[in-house]
């Protein structure tokens, strides 16, 4: 099954390369989305073996962080099919910016990359061998360069190559962590097998601990220039405003937490260790970091895809927070990871019907969107009360726990700065956004149509599903979260 | 062993002259030289395990670093119509004596950290260590983006070449995995060039200032 | 007797060196080129000639080249040769060597100066800018040969081989090439053959002499490549062991060799940019420092 969850995106990569005829593109693309959600489902269902003689082995932050991708891919696709038509129907397009005429990348790229982006997260989070890890992020890097870069023009390949730069060192010195942790491990008396999680966590207490710390260092640093963690954040800004609203939503949905990954698989290596400790105070420097510079751009931003990205780097910080926290934060990161996915993708596919109506990013010039758009306006609204952590959303209750984990086990500092920091967040956030909901329509606006059901439907269920998670956590989620976050922290 | 000290002085040599040649073409044929030096030293290893998979470890490296990837930048060298010199943030003689200083800091390192006994041979660890901060500075000292990848192959290479005395654990199949995957970075790298290039009329990375808060 | 030879030598010889690097660049050029004991004869011509002494000069300008030349034959007395030691050898007689090579640069600086044209101040800045980044560079390979050997003579380390052959074995003797050609105004660092003033270093200082202080100045410069020849031969070709006469034989052949190799490099090289000189000398100071951590570091 697991082979099958891997083949599945890459035979409609293929397929996509090869099909001439758009609509037939689009339906492999949904269609492939679905297969891979209902294969995902099913490993729910029925655990999965381990395939490629242990390669491929699937556990609870994995089976997490893959529904997490696959959910959101499903939604993507849908939103795609009509955003791919809306973009085929003219033929040049002028860039509303500078007014210089670009091109769009062949749909057919675009529909392959989508689905080789699939194929790659997929790898990432159905392996525990930090090899294989280290490919798939690389592979996840390469194969969403091409979906940054479908508007041609110049923004867009600067913020490309930007991506490209700043995320292929800072994977390979995740590289230089993976290949530090096997010094760790050397034994010449009894050598390790490979570089698997189920060969390294017992041995972890007898492994070299200097090395293992300066490992965690580099595969913390290395992933987490992939994850938006401050400082090395600098890319994902820039990535994802100028990238197409559907692949930001993957980027910041899914592609964020399969980064933070990489990271949690090196905390598990050395909670084993006996050296959690140290990793997680590293993880709660970097989280408080990421929040505070988050909350510093928030406010005052006038571009409001700037405005997700950076809300998406706070988000990633809390994560971060939560996890280096230890004890129920854990539980509490787990559900904030899933309530976040769920949420900044909807946001991410509304503020792309915005685009598509107004044609500018900047927050004083998109107004009026309640007359223009009302559903949309509404999703807005509601997605930011959502991710700035209102009640009665999911990624409220997340907050709660991690808060109120992080003020009992002793981190008071720590939870006063977070709370601090998403306090500014909260009011910084609402002043755009408010102001782009409310007001009359700038005289230049098209007159908008009907609001379709292609661009409505996907953002509305994710959006309802992180309301779901805010009024009501069915047991068996609460269960598996907890697994995760018990593996996570205990290295088990 | 004298081979292999030998082998690692060269590696040195040729990165302080990474930091000094002032033409991109003789910087893309210098790749070749490093990726031909790296390919030799898997075979210096006096306790490799199975024979065959060092040779072929040691044909994939040659094929890849020494071969694909100066073909691969010539080949985007020659599409491009751009000054054929490396434009310098950092001037040479000071990149020069920053190469220096990162192999003075490299050799006292290996003498302070704790290395598991019989790892690593003398010298690898200073070699590797120079070649990673060798990267690292042309990725951020110099103007065009030819440059910054070039420095992201040196980078790899010197973290590969931290990694040669470990190929032994784990299988070879993911060392090719991950060279391959450095392959295909590099070729997306030069595509992109390629679109900067007709975008810009230029491969300076100093004019990419439009996306800013 | 054996350590006053090299001194002989050297007096004879080294104007030979400048015909066998003349003919070199003659051969490669295609043309017959010069006699061999051409210098001889220029020598020779200039001794008879009368000097021209502008107005504006002092007394620096015409004692110019009498302590240029004084110099550089102190500077000799300390080299040792053909496997035997040197005439004058000390701890550290390797510092006075590079300084008393500074005072005859100097001397010949101050006379272009005092003769108040921009043609020698020009010349005279870039000689003094070029020779200020390559003392550094000299005394790394002086500071390397000394660790790989023991005592603190130019006598002591300069004719002990190396105990294994290692690559920084070879790259001293690369570096004080490369300092031969940067202190003895060659290509690529000066052309001795242009006769454009704006494009000489060393040529357009020694414009103004004429006759017998001319004389003087081109003996010196003989003087001064037999001097980093014998430096180069001494890094580079082991002759201890060997009876003294196959080892001055052997000595004098590697000293024509040396001659014949920078009359190859002359000819197949360009001159650099004078921009560039800084980085080849920075190029061969870092390999200096590079051989030096090296043979510490062992």
């Amino acid at each position: 099954m697991l082979t099958a969850l891997l083949l599945v995106p890459v035979i409609a990569a293929a397929l996509g390369l090869l099909l001439a005829a758009d609509g037939p593109r689009r339906t492999v693309l949904v269609t492939a989305a679905l297969v891979h959600a209902g294969l995902v489902a099913a490993t729910f269902a029925h655990h999965p073996a381990p395939a490629f003689g242990g390669l491929l082995e699937l556990d609870a932050p994995g089976q997490l962080f893959l529904a997490l991708a696959s959910l959101l891919f499903v939604a993507v696709a849908i939103y795609a099919t009509g955003y791919l038509r809306a973009e085929g129907q003219t033929a040049t397009k002028r860039d509303f910016q500078d007014g210089a005429a670009f091109a769009n990348a062949p749909e057919r790229i675009f529909t392959a990359c989508l689905c080789l982006f699939l194929a790659s997260m997929t790898l990432v989070t159905t392996t525990r061998n930090l090899s294989v890890l280290w490919v798939g992020v690389e592979a996840t890097t390469l194969s969403s360069a091409p979906l940054i870069y479908f508007h041609r023009h110049r923004r867009s390949l600067e913020a490309t190559w930007k991506y490209l730069v700043i995320c292929s060192v800072g994977i390979a010195l995740a590289l230089l962590g993976n290949i530090l942790f096997s010094v760790a491990f050397y034994d010449p008396a009894s050598p390790i097998a490979s570089m698997d999680l189920a060969s390294m966590l017992p041995r972890a207490a007898a492994a070299g601990k200097p090395w293992l710390k300066a490992a965690f260092i580099f595969v913390l640093v290395g992933y987490g220039t992939k994850m938006g963690l401050a400082p090395m954040h600098n890319w994902l800004p820039d990535a994802h405003s100028q990238s197409p609203s559907l692949v930001s939503a993957l980027l910041s949905g899914a592609l964020l937490n399969c980064a933070f990954l990489g990271i949690l698989r090196a905390y598990q290596v050395l909670g084993a260790a006996g050296l959690g400790d140290f990793g997680g105070e590293l993880l709660v420097l970097f989280g408080l970091i990421s929040m505070g510079l988050a909350a510093v751009f928030i406010v005052g931003q006038g571009d409001y895809k700037r405005l997700l990205a950076y809300s998406s780097v706070e988000h990633m910080g809390l994560l971060a927070l939560g996890v280096g926290a230890g004890g129920l934060a854990v539980y509490g990161a787990m559900l904030h990871a899933v309530a976040h996915s769920l949420t900044k993708g909807a946001l991410f596919l509304v503020s792309g019907n915005i685009l598509a109506l107004y044609h500018t990013r900047s927050c004083h010039d998109a107004r009026g969107l309640s007359r223009a758009l009302p559903v949309t306006a509404a999703l807005w609204m509601a997605g930011f009360l959502a991710i700035a952590g209102s009640p009665p959303f999911g990624v409220f209750v997340s907050e709660l726990t991690i808060l109120q984990s992080l003020f009992a086990t002793g981190h008071g500092l720590a939870g006063g700065l977070a709370l601090a920091c998403l306090a500014v967040i909260f009011v910084g956030m609402s002043v755009p956004v408010t102001r782009m909901v409310q007001g009359p329509l700038p005289p230049a606006t098209r007159a908008p149509g009907r609001e379709s059901a292609l661009s409505l439907a996907p953002p509305l269920v994710l959006l309802g599903g992180a309301l779901l998670l805010g009024l009501y956590l069915p047991a068996p989620l609460v269960r598996f979260l907890d697994q995760a976050a018990r593996a996570v922290s205990l290295g088990g | 062993m004298q081979l292999f000290q030998s082998v690692m002085v060269a590696l040195i040599c040729v990165n302080l002259a990474y930091l000094a040649i002032t033409r991109l073409r003789s910087l893309a044929r210098l790749t070749a030289v490093q990726g031909a030096l790296l390919a030799v030293v898997p075979l210096l290893f006096p306790d490799t395990a199975s024979h065959a998979h060092v040779w072929l470890l040691s044909l994939a490296i040659f094929a890849i670093k020494a071969v694909g990837f100066p073909w691969l930048l010539a080949r985007t060298l020659s599409r491009l119509e751009v000054n054929p010199v490396v434009e310098p943030y950092l001037g040479f003689n000071l990149s020069l004596l920053a190469g220096v200083c990162g192999l003075l800091f490299s050799l006292w390192l290996e003498t302070r950290l704790p290395f598991p006994p019989g790892l690593f041979p003398p010298l690898l660890f200073p070699a590797a260590l120079t070649t990673i901060f060798t990267g690292l500075t042309l990725v951020i000292a110099r103007k065009k983006a030819l440059t910054q990848v070039i420095g992201y192959l040196a980078a790899e290479n010197g973290i590969f070449l931290l990694g040669t005395p470990l190929s032994g654990q784990g299988s070879v199949w993911l060392e090719l995995s991950v060279l391959l995957d450095i392959f295909v970075a590099v070729f997306v790298m030069g595509i992109a060039i390629h679109h900067i290039n007709k975008t810009f009329e230029s491969i300076d990375v100093g004019r990419f200032c439009s996306l800013r808060d | 007797m054996q350590t006053n030879l090299h001194l002989l030598l050297a007096l004879v010889l080294a104007p030979l060196l400048l015909g066998i690097v003349n003919r070199v660049k003659a051969r490669f050029a295609g043309r017959q080129g010069k006699p061999l004991l051409q210098t001889y004869f220029d020598l020779a011509k200039l001794a008879r000639k009368g000097a021209v002494l502008s107005r504006t000069t002092s007394w620096v300008f015409a004692a110019g080249p009498t302590v240029s030349l004084a110099a550089i034959l102190c500077a000799l007395l300390l080299v040792p040769a053909g496997g035997t030691v040197a005439p004058v050898r000390f701890a550290g007689d390797f510092m006075v060597m590079a300084y008393l090579l500074g005072l005859s640069r100097l001397a010949l600086i101050l006379a272009a100066l005092d003769t108040g044209s921009s043609f020698e101040g020009m010349g005279a800045s870039r000689e003094a800018c070029f020779s200020a980044l390559a003392e550094p560079v000299l005394f790394l390979c002086f500071l390397c040969l000394i660790s790989r050997s023991d005592g603190l003579s130019l006598s002591a380390f300069l004719q002990t081989p190396a105990a294994h052959l290692t690559p920084e074995s070879l790259f001293v003797p690369a570096v004080l090439f490369v300092l031969l050609l940067t202190e003895n105004a060659r290509i690529p660092v000066d052309d001795p053959n242009t006769h454009l003033e704006l494009t000489m270093i060393h040529e357009v200082m020694v414009l103004d002499h004429s006759g017998p202080d001319l004389g003087l100045i081109v003996y010196g410069a003989a003087l001064k490549l037999w001097l980093f020849s014998a430096l180069v031969v001494g890094t580079l070709v082991p002759v201890h062991g060997l009876s003294p006469l196959a080892a001055w034989a052997a000595w004098l052949g590697a000293m024509g060799l040396t001659a014949l190799v920078v009359g190859i490099v002359e000819s197949v090289m360009a001159r650099l940019r004078l921009v560039r000189v800084p980085r080849l000398l920075g190029g061969a100071g870092a390999l200096a420092a590079l051989s030096l951590v090296l043979t510490l570091w062992r």
